[in-house]
């Protein structure tokens, strides 16, 4: 089941450049947040707060607090232990490229120690089943590369691996704009499944998609969280004029 | 029109003039190259016979012999060099890629790298007699096999440090986002990926240093008769090479011409056999 | 500023619809003066222009669908659109309207003229006419107050089309002999009347785009609370 997250106060620096100023919001569980804004406004440094991927880069720092269900993930728990609960999937499809399918799916395990063959087989078809791609990949489990599929196919891959750490929280960072947009359909089918049984924060550029996945959605500009509501607020009739400005496309 | 055809003329002659002369500079490379094999070949086969690969050398004077002494004796040195060279070459080279990106100590690290790479072969021999020779007392197998090594580091570590730079960071972002710590997301997974080059790597610094004599001169020193002795002197391919094509007798530079061909032949199936072996690890599809 | 293609579009549609609208209101205003002096050169026109104003209306449709399809609007935007569209339908039938009196003032022509029959009809045409005009300066000057005031005006004419009604189906009954003239006059009042509801409809698609807010229905629905109020 997914947890909700509360923020309060974030503030996050790339050395001396401020880029998230006071950001307080709820995510709620099991459900779908997307977070829109233009470029460099600080949105996908938001979400690599969550899961302390932001720390990564050796000039980050970060204050507030983050709590991801029952825990500060700043204080009480260590980034790799955070990063098992928090899975993330990236803007362009990542699969390990000297891995088979089935590897790159078990490598969160695999690589953390986990050696049960038959329990790490079933996690492999589970996961590969949630995010939609058994059906086209389990003939060749083990015989094709994880690079050798086309780029939706490999963004599901990347998803079936985020998933089978069995996570909490899943962290999306414009998971459907190198693809086309019949994989991103199917991407999107995919959130409205795993909804259900993860919480998801989704960044995109494409506001549609926002509006088609996402229960609620939050605005960012410049670093601070303008307007975070339910998505059909925000899409018809929002409060804030940068809103409007952003998601009519006048801005500028 | 009249002044586009001249135009696009003029471009077309340059593109051909240019053209011929890539193709002229290619072909200056690779003539002699081929001419030197051709060469080798031509004068190494008329010498080349079962007794050079199973027989030692024979007393000076005599006709005869083989080089299996040094051919056992290159594979000991070589052997000794890459587990000196190879790990802490790559071991360098991960961590000017991984994780001392920026700092002074691998500024320091890749200064000492270039000029270790600089240092004269001759050199290093001296070196290796200076510290380990000297204090042993004896010339050893050993001794050759450090000097090599430590000439096979430099290229080890920088073509390292380049293929795991040439891994995407999305691949390390990929690893840290599943909950991987640092260590096992570079060895697992960034090594992994960056490993066909790395090899690669590794193979040309040891094609490198199967041709060099100078280092052996004053440490492996030779010897006429079997050994596989670390701790004893022992005979090289390149060494024996050099001592019968200075040397005053006619057989012995039959010998030398035969042991030239043998050595740029073994260094070849010594890097395609390597190939081929982590070719097969690679799976369908992957880069 | 950017999508420039987009806002231009968007003040086109804006045009087209005052055209519309001025076209609506011309109906609207001949067909009262036709009643009036009860001139059948004027009931051609209205006749005529209800042609051009069928046209507009596909028009407007086609290009507010193509805006729909094309450029995904987003919030004022979208609720613009949609309201234009709205409004486009209430503008015909307010020109359909029109176009019904000017029948009826014909009809009238061929029947024996009467003494004055107990309803003001020039003045529900005066506020009806009022209110249709008020409505579209709402939406010119994207002004909810002014439309709110429009959806006030409603009550007025409701109340005289009910006042009307009683009265003549009383002639209807009472005075079988002139009870075509009050038939017709009764059509025409029912005429103004749905003028009217298209007024506050117009109003109401204008408070609709500028705040967000929908207001319709708001008066059964405050009738129903009413009730449940009455009853809890």
């Amino acid at each position: 089941m997914g947890v909700g997250i509360e923020v309060t106060n974030l503030n996050a620096w790339y050395g001396t450049n401020h880029t998230l100023q006071d950001i307080n919001l709820n995510i709620p569980a099991n459900q779908a947040t997307a977070l829109i804004g233009p470029s460099g406004c600080g949105k996908s440094t938001f979400v690599r707060c969550l899961n302390r991927m932001h720390e990564t880069n050796p000039i980050a720092r970060v204050t507030g607090t983050v709590r991801i269900g029952e825990i500060d993930i700043y204080n009480d728990a260590k980034p790799v232990e955070i990063r098992r609960r928090v899975g993330m999937v990236f803007q362009r499809p990542n699969p390990f490229p000297t891995m088979s399918i089935y590897e790159n799916v078990a490598s969160g395990l695999k690589l953390n120690g986990f050696s049960n063959r038959r329990a790490l087989d079933e996690i492999v078809e589970r996961s590969l089943k949630n995010s939609a791609l058994w059906d086209e990949v389990k003939e060749d489990l083990k015989s094709k590369s994880g690079a050798s599929l086309s780029g939706g196919q490999q963004q599901r891959l990347c998803i079936a691996r985020a998933l089978a750490v069995d996570p909490e929280v899943l962290l999306m960072d414009e998971p459907a704009s190198a693809l086309d947009p019949v994989s991103t359909s199917k991407i999107e089918d995919l959130i409205f499944q795993l909804k259900s049984q993860y919480t998801i924060v989704i960044v995109t550029h494409n506001m549609q998609q926002a509006a088609r996945v996402a229960e609620k959605t939050g605005f960012f500009l410049n670093g601070r969280m303008v307007e975070f509501d339910s998505t059909h607020k925000i899409f018809t009739n929002p409060s804030d004029k940068r809103t409007e400005d952003y998601i009519t496309g006048r801005f500028g | 029109m009249g002044t586009t055809s001249f135009r696009s003329g003029f471009r077309a002659a340059t593109d051909r003039a240019v053209s011929g002369l890539a193709i002229l500079a290619t072909v200056l490379v690779i003539v002699p190259l081929i001419a030197i094999f051709v060469y080798l070949l031509i004068m190494g086969a008329r010498s080349l016979n079962l007794a050079f690969f199973l027989q030692n050398p024979v007393p000076e004077g005599e006709s005869g012999g083989g080089m299996a002494n040094a051919i056992v004796g290159s594979a000991v040195l070589l052997g000794i060099a890459s587990a000196i060279g190879v790990p802490i070459g790559i071991g360098a080279g991960i961590y000017l890629a991984e994780f001392g990106r920026g700092t002074k100590l691998a500024t320091a690290i890749r200064f000492t790298a270039d000029v270790l790479n600089g240092v004269p072969s001759i050199v290093m021999g001296l070196a290796a007699y200076s510290l380990i020779v000297v204090p042993q007392g004896h010339f050893s197998a050993f001794s050759g096999g450090v000097a090599l090594g430590i000439m096979m580091i430099p290229t080890v570590a920088r073509t390292s440090e380049e293929m795991l730079l040439m891994v995407p960071n999305t691949i390390r972002e990929a690893a840290l986002g599943l909950g991987l710590p640092n260590w096992r997301s570079v060895l697992s997974i960034t090594v992994k990926t960056a490993s066909p080059g790395i090899i690669t790597g590794c193979m040309l610094a040891f094609a490198r240093v199967a041709g060099e004599t100078a280092p052996l001169i004053f440490t492996a020193l030779g010897n006429s008769f079997w050994s596989t002795d670390p701790n004893r002197p022992i005979e090289a391919l390149p060494l024996q090479i050099w001592v019968y094509a200075t040397g005053p007798y006619e057989d012995q530079h039959r010998l030398a011409w035969a042991g030239a061909l043998v050595l740029i032949a073994l260094i070849v199936i010594a890097v395609s056999l390597v190939r081929y072996v982590a070719s097969r690890g690679v799976l369908k599809g992957a880069s | 500023m950017t999508r420039i293609r987009f806002q231009q579009s968007l003040d086109q549609l804006k045009e087209n619809l005052l055209v519309m609208a001025g076209l609506a209101e011309q109906a609207i205003q001949r067909a009262i003066e036709a009643y009036r002096v009860r001139d059948l050169s004027i009931c051609d026109l209205v006749s005529r222009s209800e042609v051009a104003i069928n046209r507009l209306e596909r028009d407007i449709d086609q290009a507010a669908l193509d805006l729909l399809a094309m450029e995904q609007p987003m919030a004022i935007d979208l609720r613009f659109i949609l309201s234009v569209i709205k409004i486009n339908a209430d503008l015909e039938r307010v020109g359909d309207s029109a176009k019904s009196i000017s029948e009826r003032v014909r009809n009238m022509e061929q029947m024996p003229a009467v003494p004055e029959l107990p309803v003001d009809i020039p003045r529900m045409a005066t506020l009806s006419a009022e209110m249709v005009r008020k409505s579209l300066q709402s939406f010119i000057e994207a002004d909810p107050e002014l439309a709110r005031a429009v959806l006030m005006m409603d009550d007025a004419v409701d109340k005289m089309n009910r006042a009307a009604y009683k009265s003549l189906t009383k002639v209807m009954e009472e005075q079988s002999h002139i009870a075509p003239q009050a038939l017709n006059a009764l059509m025409i009042c029912r005429a103004l009347e749905r003028v009217a509801d298209h007024a506050t409809n117009i109003a109401e698609d204008v408070i609709f785009w500028i705040e967000g807010s929908d207001v319709r229905h708001h008066k059964s629905m405050l009738a129903q609370k009413k009730a449940t109020e009455a009853t809890s």
